[in-house]
């Protein structure tokens, strides 16, 4: 998307930041700068400390170490109410006592704007959202779906320079979401306000954001976009965390040309990875590929770059679209391939216990060294 | 099966006579003609009059709830106090000292805190002079500092109800945090805070060890009233007194149960 035209101007600086909770590192320093106009997506599992890192943004916690900076002003001193930031909760936080109308103007009143100019701004983003017939309502009339919308709203009626939203689709139901989703690109892409959204869903990162930051046990592990993390994973941890994938530990064993001998005992020999730095011979790596990268067939295939194992089907799932194999080598190893189901047939290509061949390119593999 | 529940009735209706029979019978002697509390003379309301013509009983009615409304409305303000800074201030020192210490008047003996306060307010007034005598001012003080531990509690357990993220959320969309408080806390505690005063208020009116202790010559609330008359024997004037207070702790208690419904009507 946005990508990295957007990225290239630094406009949120975090800068070396950590937070403890006595011993324990919530936040361990986490640098990281987010371009304006962004949608910077944080992406870890509960308790890798990215609500910890999102709440010292919105001003919540202070950090322990560190600065930020947002727009080229030091605002790590500054108080909540003083931030050029405006939150979405995950619980939504709509104040139950507040019609929807009150709900968005309360912010604009803390700021001592006219009475006048409130109730256009208001209206405006009411419609955006289109709540504008349901103003008068109070919270416990709305759907979640409407109650999240007023968050929004209240948020950003107050044109913030960045907008923090935690977990913003968990509380939604499935259908809702994929709609909300496109919405809040929608309305980023129309307001240019950079939005960081944090998130335990991996799918709702990879769609929604410009660039993605792994984040684990309160440090950063990888920052890139969607494509970068998914095809290009720099540890074990984001290879393992985002999407599904085949890891096969191994010792490197030589080198031709540009690509890397890894001898898997687990793949009953050596496979070969292409990769810019190839780490020293011997020194133990992890070789990893996607199931959709991998080939299925019932003959062996001919071309002799490709890497070739085979195997017994163990297992298939047919999830319409495609179709999930489980594939068991001869070393007892079990490898997950996806396939399209591209062509419509009655009868189904592979059955349970189908001797097949598995294949890959050379450089869908990944070679994994962290 | 048809045995046991007749057993089961019988039991719910010695229970609820044991609880009521005693009240209606206060109430219905009060419309009693005869000067004998406990026999029967005809229907009348004499004794109302009666009560309202009795300066003492009317002093002593006017002291309670000048009292009551006082005590009510500062034990809200410190137990609401009481009841932010145990939820809303995170885990600062002597949090677990505090919090034990805001219940203790709840579970101990009021003899005991009577006593304490007694001392109290005789040693200050060697000490200081102050207070002068014994009577509104004491037993207020006295009132106040155990019915603020009933007021931090129902307080308490509605903002550890309440979702942190809304007083987080207006601070957010530029609220000061005592503007907040204002805007959002309080609004939202407001039914609890109402129950309190009410439970404050219904509290101090019927209090007797307390007051007893810390009250001076001349200051008699109605509870020492009717037990210094009652001592006496019982007159028909005292049950028409009852029946009045029955009428309004019932009322009150049924006004703050209608309150804390609909504000859990409201919110879901």
């Amino acid at each position: 998307m946005t990508g990295n035209a957007a990225s290239s101007t630094p406009f949120i600086e975090i800068q070396n930041v950590s937070k403890y909770f006595g011993d324990f590192a919530a936040v361990d320093s986490v640098s990281l700068t987010i371009g304006k106009g962004e949608l910077f997506s944080i992406l870890g599992a509960s308790g890798c400390g990215k609500t910890t890192l999102l709440r010292i943004l919105a001003g919540f916690e202070t950090p322990s170490k560190g600065r930020i900076l947002i727009d080229g002003v030091d605002i790590t001193e500054l108080p909540p109410y003083e931030r050029p930031v405006n939150m979405m909760f995950q619980s939504y936080a709509v104040f139950p006592h507040m019609t929807v109308e009150k709900n968005v103007a309360y912010g604009l009143e803390k700021e001592g704007i006219p009475r006048v100019e409130i109730k256009r701004r208001v209206g405006e983003m009411l419609n955006m959202v289109q709540l504008d017939t349901f103003a008068a309502r109070k919270p416990h009339q709305l759907s979640g779906g409407q109650r999240q919308r007023v968050a929004l709203a209240r948020a950003l009626v107050k044109r913030p320079k960045v907008l923090l939203l935690d977990e913003p689709l968990a509380a939604l139901d499935k259908k809702l979401r994929e709609h909300t989703q496109f919405e809040l690109m929608g309305i980023q892409y129309k307001l240019g306000i950079t939005f960081v959204v944090v998130t335990h869903d991996q799918e709702e990162a990879m769609i929604l954001s410009s660039r993605i930051a792994v984040m684990d046990k309160g440090r950063l592990i990888q920052v890139g976009t969607p494509k970068e993390v998914y095809e290009y994973p720099n540890s074990r941890f984001v290879a393992d965390f985002i999407g599904t994938i085949n890891m096969f530990e191994g010792t490197v064993v030589g080198f031709d040309d540009d690509s890397v001998r890894v001898n898997c005992k687990d793949a009953g020999g050596e496979l070969v990875a292409l990769s810019d730095a190839p780490p020293a011979v011997g020194s133990p790596v992890c070789l990893a590929v996607r199931p959709e990268k991998i080939f299925i067939s019932k003959h062996e295939p001919d071309n002799t770059e490709d890497t070739r194992l085979a195997g017994i089907v163990e297992d298939l799932g047919y999830f319409g679209n495609l179709s999930l194999y489980r594939i068991r080598l001869a070393t007892g190893r079990v490898v997950q391939v996806s396939a399209q189901n591209s062509r419509r047939s009655a009868e189904r290509f592979l059955e349970w216990d189908d001797k097949v061949f598995i294949s890959w390119r050379p450089r869908s593999a990944v070679l994994l060294t962290d | 099966m048809k045995r046991r529940s007749r057993f089961i009735l019988s039991v719910l209706a010695f229970g609820y006579a044991f609880l009521y029979v005693p009240l209606a019978s206060v109430i219905f002697y009060s419309f009693n003609d005869s000067r004998l509390a406990t026999v029967w003379g005809g229907f009348s309301t004499r004794w109302y009059g009666e009560l309202f013509r009795n300066d003492q009983v009317l002093d002593s009615a006017f002291l309670s709830l000048r009292i009551a409304l006082t005590v009510a409305t500062l034990a809200t303000i410190f137990g609401t106090m009481a009841g932010m800074a145990l939820t809303r201030f995170g885990r600062f020192r002597g949090r677990t000292l505090f919090s034990g210490m805001i219940t203790s008047p709840m579970v101990m003996p009021e003899v005991i805190t009577g006593l304490s306060l007694l001392l109290l307010f005789v040693s200050l007034q060697q000490l200081i002079g102050w207070p002068a005598q014994r009577g509104f001012g004491t037993i207020t003080i006295a009132h106040t500092t155990f019915a603020m531990a009933y007021v931090a509690i129902i307080v308490q357990s509605r903002l550890s109800a309440m979702d942190e993220s809304l007083e987080e959320a207006a601070m957010d969309l530029g609220g000061r945090p005592l503007r907040v408080v204002f805007d959002i806390t309080l609004p939202l505690i407001a039914p609890a805070m109402i129950a309190g005063w009410l439970l404050a208020f219904t509290l101090s009116l019927d209090d007797l060890v307390i007051s007893s202790f810390v009250s001076g010559p001349g200051a008699s609330t109605l509870p020492m009233l009717i037990f210094s008359k009652v001592k006496l024997g019982v007159t028909p004037d005292i049950n028409a007194l009852a029946t009045l207070i029955i009428l309004f702790v019932t009322s009150g208690v049924l006004i703050a149960w209608w309150i804390s419904r609909r504000a859990q009507r409201q919110t879901g």
